[in-house]
This record gives structure tokens, C-alpha cells and sequence, in this order.
């Protein structure tokens, strides 16, 4: 078919079954389908610029996007004056030394030749290590007993939210350099589990880390760009209008607050995607897909491939950054204890592999749709399972284990289409031109 | 000053559970380092392997206690192992032919079998979520101590208790016996040896008519097998659950790239290196520093290097190391 045709009509597809997920299910689950697939989309997109553009494989999806769930909390929460007054100076100093010490020593490695080097290296790391502890720990444990079961952290800037987006993408281009300088140069296996494990590395931080964002005990209450309902309903003009359209109130106000975010999704959105086409058709972005296609050659052309990769690492992570802080926002808390590989890193790939690496348009379609189905696989194959098991006896094994079983469709599902598309489309539903 | 009681602690913290906790990471490395050397990608349904191979094993075991068998002191696990290895090799035979072989046959790069692999990971990963759910299992049963820490210290008189889990000698005790029938199946079968060569060179391998099938069929049967047996030793060691199994890839991958990625050696001293230093750098060593040093100059803290939620940061970091400054891994592994 005419893919002047066909992708419309698979934008209409997914449109279509986001609208009947309305009519169905209600419009607010409708909504936050959509607020979700649009952030997919825009991590779809992230990805797509690295593997898509650049075939290059990183699978620490999940870090970037939690470092742009931190920023939320350290750009809009309050600061917390009797933690930084308790102790931040401190924390902040052996952080200071911390970075130091690691400046120290790949000066070193670069200063001195032969055994020297490895005992000044192994000296400055040892000396350093402990005094990054001697400072930074007393600090942190003075932080952390500040009225922990409220703060416990140093709290943010107090600064509006929606500033956190692109801070959120600059925390985790700074992530992303650091990675980059690091482990680019390896080989694609290796390059890939780097990633993934600095992926748990940093959620491990987060975690742990109870002085920078309250760690297990989650942030919640975070500022909202959007008004909140329960202002909305009390604001007679809105009652009025919502009476008006012949809507109650309350339903209203979800409405509308959802609807918000969705608008704000979406310009996000559309800039990223203009943004990520201009570059595609650009000299930089056929320079990137001749990196990708033939690596020899384009260093032969005179093309810094290593320096080409880290840009395009950088730029990849950073706008995974920005979906990550645009999903805390929405969520309005910091949970780290939800950050799954196989949801925000595994299933970022499904997206990009089935709406078309390489593709722009590919990599929203497969975000939307395929969260869409992420969402909808459970109650289908619930009905699917009931169905199935509709002949057999109540409380017999097999029913219970049928319908258990529902709820752990999602991920075999999920590798089934990945596994279907990989071999009957290789290219995806909206292939690379 | 006490030696022997700072020699004791160090062993009943720090020595055994590294050596058990090496050799589970050594055989689920073997697993990944077969399949990169003979089929030349990176396998990310390892640790899902390890999981469908550990779930048939507990369903077995169940089967087995329903009927009043049991293995004495021992585990009945153990007795139960050789049908799940069974069900998992039928099982990633079946995978192997029905997906990765169409790419081989294509002659894919390497990184598209890497993102198939993936998606089997999602599938078996449901799977294995179908089949036992996501709960905590422990399935060891028999003796749980060769020796308790009351034992060792009523035998010897010393302050300090030495304890053996059960499960670690087997696990260790396994993993010996698992490893020499790997050696010398690569090293004295015909089998073995055509794998070699097809690892080394496989177009030489082709020339000289090596059926790349059987080598293909064979490999994943001992992986399976490896895996199976790696996922067991860790869930009798510890427990089952299917998201652990999964985070298990991490120190696996270090292990097996820290060894060199295709040398099997490689992969048993990359998994001991990863372990050991997983739990040296997360211990805390003030209660073997206690003995050592005079009161005066004894620790307040634990000498804790790093909190224990940082062990994938420590496999990590020597995954880094390791590769900066070697970057076929420790010993001579293959690159594409």
C-alpha cells in the first residue's frame, strides 16, 4: 500500500482504539491511555535516535527516564531549610571530593606511564574514597534525621514544574556523557550491558539515597502544572460551564485536568518530533545513518564516529529524560521502587522495533499503540481466559490457573509481537525510507 | 590480636557465601559464554532460562514429596533436577528452531539475534510467571546445616561460629561435577571438539564436515542444562523468584565478559571475581577488624566499603575495569 495512505490510517487505528477505549471503558481511563502513550511516544522517540538513527544499542532506557523523574522532585519541591542547614554544606562538600578524587585520577592515568601510574591511580582512588566518606557520610546522616518520616532530604529549588522537563533532560544528557565517555567506544554487546547495569545503578542510587529523593519512602505531593479538581469544582464559573455541557461537576474536573496534561504532551510531542525530523533529513542525519550503515567508511570520509556516537547518546537520553520527567509529573510522586527494566527499558525497545526503527513517525506510532495494548491486555485476555475456561467447573484447578494467568499476559504478549514483527516486518508497521 | 577467630569470621561471612555464590554465577556464565562463542550472539533469556529450568525442577520436586519421595538429608530438589533439565532442553530446543533458526539461516548481525532474544525473554518470562507465579519460593528441604555456627563453636572453643549450609556445599560440590563434565566433553568427545573448532573457526569448522546443526542442538542442550542447573543450586541457596532471576542476568553477563565472552575458563573465574568482590566490598568488616586490631584502633563504624544494594554497582564497576584496561576480558575471549 501507498505509505502516504497506510500511515494515516495507522494513526487513525491507534485513534480509533484509544476512542473506543473511551466509549467502552469511560473516557478518563481513555485519557490517561493516551497522557501515558504520549510520553511512550516521546521515549520511543529517544530510543529511535540512538538505535534508529545510529544503531546504537543501549538498554539503560529506565535510568534516563528515572533521573527525569529526580529532577521533578529537585526543581519543584520546596527546599527543606533545616536539612541544608543540618548538614547540606557537608553533603555537598563530599560530593565535591567524590568528584575530585575521580578528576584525580584519570589525571593521573593520563599524567604517568608504567607502574607508577598504578600505584598513584590506586593511591589518589584509595585516599580519596575515604574521604569522600569522612565528609559526605556525617553530612548525609544529619540530612536523613531531619523529621525523617515527613523530609529526611534536602528537598528541591522550589522552582515551577514545568521547568523540571527540560532540567530532566539535562540531568540525564550529563548521565549520558559520563556513560558515553566511558563505555562508547566498546562493542555493541558490551555497550549493552554497560547500559543496563548502569540503568540499576542509578535506581539502586535513587533507592538508597534517602538525602536527594526520600529514597523507598517516595515523594509525593509534587507540584502539579495542571489545577487540581477539588479547586476546580469549587470554582463556580467551571461548575457552571461543566452544568452548561451537560456534565457533572467532578467528572468534570478529571476531565479537564487530564485533558490538560495531554495538551501539554502533546506540544512536547510535536516540537521533539519536528525537531527529531528536521535532524533526520539534515547532512548530520544522513551522516549518522552512513555511521550506521558502514562505520569503516564513514571514518574513512573523515567522520569522528566515537565523537558522532556520544553526541547522538546524549541527545537520545536527554529527551528520554524529559519523557521520564514528564511522567512523574503526571504520576505527582517519585517512586523508585516502580522502575522495572521490562517496563521502561524492554518495552521502550518493543515500541521502536514494532512502529519501524528509523522512523520518526514509526517510533510514536509504536509508543501509542503499543502502550495501548500494554494496558489493554489485561482486562482482554481476563475475558479472554473466562471465555476459554467458561466450559469448566467453578473452582476446578485449571479455571483458577487460567484466569490467574491473565495477569501475566502482558509480558507474553508483549515478546510475542516483538518476535512476530522481528520476523514477518522486520522493518516495522512504518519502515525507514 | 586473635587470628584464628578473625580467620573464622572471614570464612563463615565473607569466604563461603562468595565460593557458593562464584560457582552459581560461574554456570549461568558458562551457559551465556557457550551460546556467544557457538552461536555467536548475547543471550538475554539467560536468566529466564534459569527460571523455566528452576520452576519445572520445583514442580518436579512437588511431585515427588506428593508421592513420599524424598533424598534423605539432601535436597529432593536434586532428584527432581535431571526432569527440569529435560523440560528446559526440550523447551529451548523448540526455540531455537522455531526463531533463532530462521536467522541464522539469514545470516543475521548478530545484534538483530540479541533483540530476538529479547523478546524471548519477554515470552518466557511470562511463561514462567503463568506457570509458578511471581511469589518467593523455597523449595530446599532435607538438612539445612553440615554445620551450625553452635556446633563449630562448642567443637572448637573459638568465639566466632562457622556455619555450612547444605545447600552451599552442593551447590559447590555440583558445580565441580558440572565443570569437569563440561571439560572433558569439550576436550575428549567428538562432539566436543567439533564445537571447539566451530567456536574458533567456522568456516574451517564447515570445510572439514562438522554438521553445524548437531553442534547447534548440542550447544543449547548443555546450556540448558547449565542453566537449569545454575538457576536450582541459586534457588535452593536462596529462594525462587522469577524477577530475580531475571536481575541475575546483570552479574552473569559482568562474569562472563570479565572472563573473556566465549571462554569457558573465562566464565568460571569471571563469576568467582564478581562474586568475591561483590561481597568483600559490601561486607562489613568490623567484626573481623575486631580481632585483628588492638582495642585502641578498633573500627566504630561497620568498614562497610559500600552499602549492600550497590553489589550490581560493584559488578559493574569491575565489568569496567576489567574491560578498559583488558578488553577481551581477563582471559582471551572472542570479539566480533
Amino acid at each position: 500500500m501507498n505509505p502516504a495512505i497506510k500511515n494515516p490510517l495507522l494513526f487513525a487505528l491507534v485513534g480509533c482504539l484509544i476512542l473506543g477505549t473511551g466509549l467502552i471503558q469511560g473516557w478518563n481511563t481513555a485519557l490517561l491511555i493516551l497522557n501515558m502513550g504520549l510520553i511512550s511516544a516521546i521515549m520511543a522517540l529517544g530510543v529511535n535516535l540512538q538505535w534508529g538513527f545510529a544503531g546504537l544499542f543501549n538498554i539503560g532506557v529506565m535510568g534516563f527516564v528515572a533521573l527525569g523523574g529526580l529532577a521533578t522532585v529537585l526543581i519543584s519541591m520546596p527546599p527543606v531549610g533545616e536539612a541544608w542547614a543540618a548538614g547540606g554544606l557537608q553533603v555537598i562538600l563530599g560530593l565535591i571530593a567524590g568528584a575530585a578524587t575521580i578528576a584525580a585520577a584519570i589525571f593521573a592515568q593520563r599524567r604517568f606511564l608504567g607502574r607508577s601510574r598504578t600505584f598513584i591511580t590506586l593511591g589518589v582512588l584509595i585516599v580519596g574514597f575515604f574521604t569522600f566518606r569522612a565528609v559526605f557520610d556525617p553530612g548525609v546522616a544529619a540530612v536523613e534525621a531531619v523529621n525523617p518520616a515527613a523530609t529526611g532530604y534536602l528537598g528541591g529549588l522550589g522552582l515551577p514544574v514545568l521547568l523540571a522537563w527540560p532540567v530532566g533532560g539535562l540531568l540525564a544528557a550529563g548521565a549520558a556523557w559520563i556513560i558515553g565517555k566511558t563505555a562508547l567506544g566498546l562493542r555493541s554487546d558490551y555497550l549493552a550491558i554497560a547500559t543496563l547495569g548502569i540503568a540499576e545503578i542509578i535506581i539502586a542510587i535513587m533507592k538508597n539515597e534517602d538525602w536527594l529523593g526520600r529514597g523507598v519512602k517516595n515523594v509525593i505531593g509534587l507540584p502539579r502544572p495542571v489545577p487540581f479538581e477539588v479547586d476546580l469544582q469549587s470554582d463556580p464559573v467551571f461548575v457552571e460551564r461543566a452544568v452548561s455541557l451537560g456534565l457533572d461537576p467532578v467528572t468534570a474536573s478529571t476531565l479537564y485536568t487530564k485533558l490538560a496534561y495531554g495538551v501539554l504532551f502533546a506540544i512536547v510531542l510535536i516540537i521533539l518530533l519536528w525537531l527529531a525530523q528536521r535532524a533526520l533529513n539534515s547532512p548530520w542525519g544522513r551522516m549518522m545513518r552512513a555511521i550506521r550503515d558502514n562505520e569503516v567508511a564513514a571514518e574513512a570520509m573523515g567522520k569522528d564516529v566515537t565523537a558522532r556516537h556520544l553526541q547522538i547518546f546524549i541527545l537520545g537520553s536527554a529527551i528520554c529524560g524529559i519523557a521520564g520527567a514528564m511522567m512523574t509529573t503526571l504520576d505527582g510522586q517519585l517512586t523508585p521502587g516502580t522502575y522495572q527494566p521490562l517496563r521502561f527499558t524492554f518495552l521502550v525497545w518493543v515500541m521502536v522495533i514494532v512502529g519501524g526503527s528509523g522512523n520518526n513517525f514509526g517510533a510514536v506510532l509504536g509508543g501509542m499503540l503499543i502502550w495501548w495494548l500494554w494496558v489493554m491486555v489485561e482486562p482482554l485476555g481476563l475475558g479472554l481466559m473466562n471465555f476459554i475456561a467458561s466450559g469448566l467447573p467453578d473452582g476446578s484447578n485449571l479455571k483458577d490457573t487460567l484466569i490467574d494467568g491473565a495477569a501475566h499476559m502482558r509480558l507474553l504478549t508483549m515478546g510475542l509481537i516483538l518476535l512476530l514483527v522481528l520476523r514477518f516486518s522486520p522493518r516495522g508497521l512504518i519502515p525507514e525510507r | 590480636m586473635d587470628f584464628l577467630n578473625a580467620l573464622v569470621a572471614f570464612a563463615n561471612f565473607v569466604f563461603v557465601p562468595g565460593l557458593a555464590y562464584g560457582a552459581q554465577l560461574a554456570i549461568g556464565a558458562l551457559g551465556v559464554t557457550m551460546i556467544y562463542g557457538i552461536l555467536r550472539f548475547s543471550n538475554f533469556a539467560h536468566g529466564d532460562t534459569m527460571a523455566f529450568g528452576t520452576a519445572m525442577t520445583i514442580i518436579a520436586t512437588n511431585m515427588l514429596l506428593a508421592v513420599g519421595i524424598t533424598f534423605g538429608p539432601l535436597p529432593t530438589a536434586l532428584l527432581a533436577l535431571p526432569v527440569g533439565i529435560g523440560m528446559t532442553i526440550l523447551l529451548v530446543l523448540a526455540i531455537d528452531w522455531l526463531i533463532y533458526k530462521f536467522y541464522r539461516d539469514q545470516k543475521a548481525k548478530p545484534v538483530i539475534l540479541v533483540i530476538v532474544s529479547m523478546g524471548v525473554m519477554f515470552v518466557m518470562n511470562g511463561v514462567v510467571r503463568f506457570i509458578i507465579g511471581v511469589d518467593d519460593i523455597r523449595f530446599a528441604d532435607g538438612e539445612r546445616f553440615i554445620i551450625t555456627a553452635r556446633e563449630f563453636r562448642d567443637m572448637t572453643g573459638l568465639r566466632e561460629g562457622l556455619a555450612i549450609k547444605t545447600t552451599q556445599a552442593i551447590t559447590v560440590v555440583v558445580a565441580v561435577i558440572a565443570v569437569a563434565l563440561l571439560f572433558w566433553f569439550l576436550n575428549k568427545t567428538r562432539t566436543g571438539k567439533s564445537m571447539r573448532a566451530f567456536s574458533d573457526n567456522e568456516d574451517l569448522a564447515l570445510l572439514s564436515g562438522i554438521n553445524p546443526d548437531w553442534v547447534v542442538k548440542v550447544t543449547w542442550m548443555i546450556v540448558a542444562a547449565l542453566a537449569t542447573t545454575a538457576g536450582v543450586l541459586y534457588g535452593l541457596d536462596k529462594s525462587f523468584k522469577a524477577f530475580t532471576y531475571f536481575q541475575l542476568l546483570l552479574p552473569i553477563f559482568a562474569a562472563a565478559i570479565v572472563g573473556g565472552l566465549g571462554n569457558p575458563l573465562g566464565a568460571i573465574a569471571g563469576g568467582f571475581v564478581i562474586a568475591f568482590s561483590e561481597v568483600t566490598i559490601t561486607y562489613a568488616w568490623k567484626k573481623v577488624l575486631v580481632y585483628l586490631m588492638p582495642e585502641s584502633l578498633e573500627p566504630d563504624g561497620l568498614v562497610q566499603l559500600l552499602s549492600t544494594d550497590y553489589k550490581f554497582a560493584v559488578s559493574f564497576a569491575i565489568l569496567i575495569i576489567v574491560l578498559l584496561f583488558k578488553p577481551t576480558g581477563l582471559f582471551k575471549g572472542q570479539s566480533v
